[in-house]
């Protein structure tokens, strides 16, 4: 998709906002315009910005839990094989599934792997680590780590037209509005 | 400080969690300064030069230890555990704190906890590899270290996982890596403002490379926070465990003192409390150095002093536990041990410290005077420090100098380099502080500009509120 033959024209427009209920405002106008190629930027998480994107649901929860599960079932796993199959020591005549003894480490290695599985899918679904993108060729979008709320509607949605999606733009007046280059 | 009315939530105003007049903007510029445009001074280097020389010795100690082994230490029979287990459990459970701010009062919605989190979690981490080093040193063979794990070997063996020895090695080594990964996560969305703030060149370059390319997408920020709200989530049950398993160390052996159910909530309530009281340790005079008082007001103060207050009395409450239970059980060995030894035997004098730094001083934390005090609450703090590593002394050294058979019966001193190595980490500590507090953000940029929204959200919604009254009335 990222590999197609070098691109002529824009990445997208970018409008600008102050404050982030305009920018939640022009997104959800956009999304009922029939945009749906765009991104909204903001230095810290907007309530409902996602959602006027037409994003409600991420998988997130459901990573979490498959890692957690395995973490689990793996780390208890590995104390019964050992202590059953694999190396058993009689002490005593007791049983060599002492279960209750590996519940610390069966709960541990949960944790662990939820954790990991929280972290690696949160990136990996957003697509990071990428140090270059488009939007970054624009000088203003520093702004977006500080205090400026941006929308880029990208030139690859069919809706996208220089001219017209610039006038779209100019309706919800931002503070500007800038072409972002490849 | 105004009369506070309990019908409304006014208690932010009374003291705001950030002072007023605050913008994105000015939240994000004040705090990025800190690390971006604020020259280097003779404070800062002070400070790390004096951690860094303990680091030194440190570092000697070490050394020493691994060329001559573990005989250089006090320990002997019948005491084999000695400062390195009370140095252990102390740093870890300063670590607590840290998890505590950030994931259990994220949960709760705290919105008091935003601006001293990043630090506490710093805290948390450097606390945890201090406390990492003590339990490796102390193995007497610390390059075969990894034979606590489970690994493919041509012994064949396995760890014995019956033993809370190896529950701790897991539990310490998830807490570590949590607490990591949770403060890593954290800090992403500062690092790319470091890195789009950034005037010089290889900062830009470095804070790029570890902002992994955050654009402030907002798909991004929506899985961001499912998995920073599902972190903090596995951190609250994964910290309460971690003391608990170390208080197993304890309690799974017979030994009296140590023998004792209540072990593992005593001992996450002193986690807490002693991590507090390392929190404000650090948090008084970082904002006084960096003029923070915008966003470490009074009102943080006193709800850190507040929770070192409950959990204080939490570990009041477990000194007299264990002095009633032995009285109770009737069991002769219980008996000396909690009613005769600790208080009248030959370290009484550690005992009754403990008592005093750790149940009668922070009883003046029920004075609002001492508890807006930014010095007083610092004094009053220091004292907690040294009452609760004095409480791992009393535990670990009283409970085995003087066990079943009085033949055995011996006393324990650490030696000059016992003292190296605990003023050693100490340095350790103090240096990754340094270095901290001058690369990174000490405050979260981002979660200060949500803060700052929701401020102005609030401020939105209680003047409606008022004109709608007024219109109603």
């Amino acid at each position: 998709m990222k590999a197609a033959p070098a691109p002529t024209g824009p990445y997208g427009l970018m409008a600008e906002f102050d404050r982030p209920d305009d920018l939640v405002e022009a997104t959800r106008r956009a999304y009922e315009h029939g945009y749906r190629m765009m991104e909204a930027y903001t230095p810290f998480p907007v309530d409902g910005l996602a959602e006027a994107l037409g994003f409600r649901h991420n998988r997130i929860g459901a990573v979490v839990l498959i890692g957690g599960v395995a973490g689990g079932l793996g780390g208890f796993f590995m104390q019964w094989f050992s202590a059953v199959i694999h190396y058993p020591v009689d002490i005593g005549g007791r049983p060599f599934n002492s279960w209750p003894a590996f519940i610390p480490i069966t709960f541990e290695m949960t944790v662990l792997f939820a954790a990991l599985a929280a972290v690696v899918g949160m990136l990996g679904l957003n697509g990071l680590p990428r140090p270059h993108h488009p939007v970054f060729n624009v000088p203003r979008f520093a702004l977006a780590s500080r205090n400026r709320f941006f929308l880029c509607l990208q030139a690859r949605d069919p809706l996208f037209d220089a001219e017209g999606t610039f006038r779209f733009l100019e309706e919800s007046q931002p503070k500007a509005i800038s072409v972002v280059p490849f | 400080m105004t009369h506070r009315d309990p019908e409304s939530d006014s208690a932010a105003e009374a003291s705001p969690v950030l002072a007023p007049g605050h913008t994105y903007g000015t939240v994000t510029d004040k705090i990025s300064a800190l690390v971006l445009v604020r020259p280097y001074n003779w404070r800062w280097f002070l400070g790390l030069g004096v951690g860094f020389a303990l680091t030194m010795m440190l570092l000697l100690a070490i050394t020493v230890l691994l060329v001559h082994g573990v005989g250089i230490w006090g320990v002997d029979v019948p005491v084999m555990w000695g400062f390195a287990i009370v140095n252990f459990v102390w740093w870890i459970g300063i670590g607590h704190a840290g998890t505590l701010i950030s994931a259990i009062l994220l949960l709760l919605k705290q919105d008091w906890r935003t601006s001293i989190n990043r630090f506490a979690e710093a805290m948390t981490l450097f606390a945890v590899a201090c406390a990492g080093l003590f339990p490796l040193l102390h193995l007497g063979r610390p390059w075969v270290f990894y034979w606590l794990l489970p690994y493919p070997n041509t012994m064949a063996l396995w760890p014995q996982w019956r033993s809370p020895l190896i529950w701790d090695v897991f539990a310490v080594s998830t807490y570590a890596t949590v607490s990591l990964l949770f403060w890593y996560v954290g800090l992403i969305p500062d690092l790319a403002t470091l890195r789009d703030r950034a005037k010089n060149r290889w900062a830009g370059y470095i804070y790029g490379f570890l902002a992994m390319g955050w654009r402030g997408s907002a798909r991004h920020w929506h899985r961001y926070r499912t998995a920073y709200l599902l972190l903090a989530g596995l951190a609250t049950p994964l910290v309460v465990s971690v003391h608990s398993v170390v208080s197993l160390d304890f309690t799974v052996a017979i030994l009296p003192g140590w023998h004792s159910t209540i072990f593992p909530p005593y001992f996450v309530a002193g986690a807490i409390f002693s991590g507090f009281a390392m929190v404000v340790t650090i948090a008084v005079p970082l904002r006084a150095a960096y003029g923070l008082h915008d966003f470490i007001t009074t009102r943080h103060l006193e709800n850190m002093a507040k929770v070192m207050l409950a959990t204080g009395l939490i570990v009041a409450y477990g000194y007299l536990m264990e002095a009633f239970t032995a009285w109770y059980s009737h069991d002769p060995y219980e008996r000396f041990v909690q009613l005769a030894n600790r208080p009248f035997g030959p370290y009484a004098h550690t005992y009754w410290m403990m008592l005093t730094c750790n149940v009668f001083i922070p009883q003046l934390l029920w004075f609002r005077s001492v508890r807006t005090s930014a010095l007083g609450l610092w004094v009053l703090a220091f004292f907690v420090n040294i009452g609760m590593w004095l409480e791992r002394y009393v535990i670990v050294i009283t409970s085995l100098h003087r066990d079943f058979l009085p033949s055995s019966w011996a006393m324990y001193h650490g030696t000059v380099w016992d003292y190296a190595t605990y003023y050693g980490t100490l340095g350790l500590f103090l240096s990754l502080m340094f270095l901290f507090i001058r690369f990174l953000p000490v405050i979260s940029i981002s979660e200060m500009r949500e803060l700052v929204h929701e401020t102005e959200q609030d401020q939105e919604r209680r003047a409606e509120q008022l004109s709608t009254e007024g219109t109603v009335s």
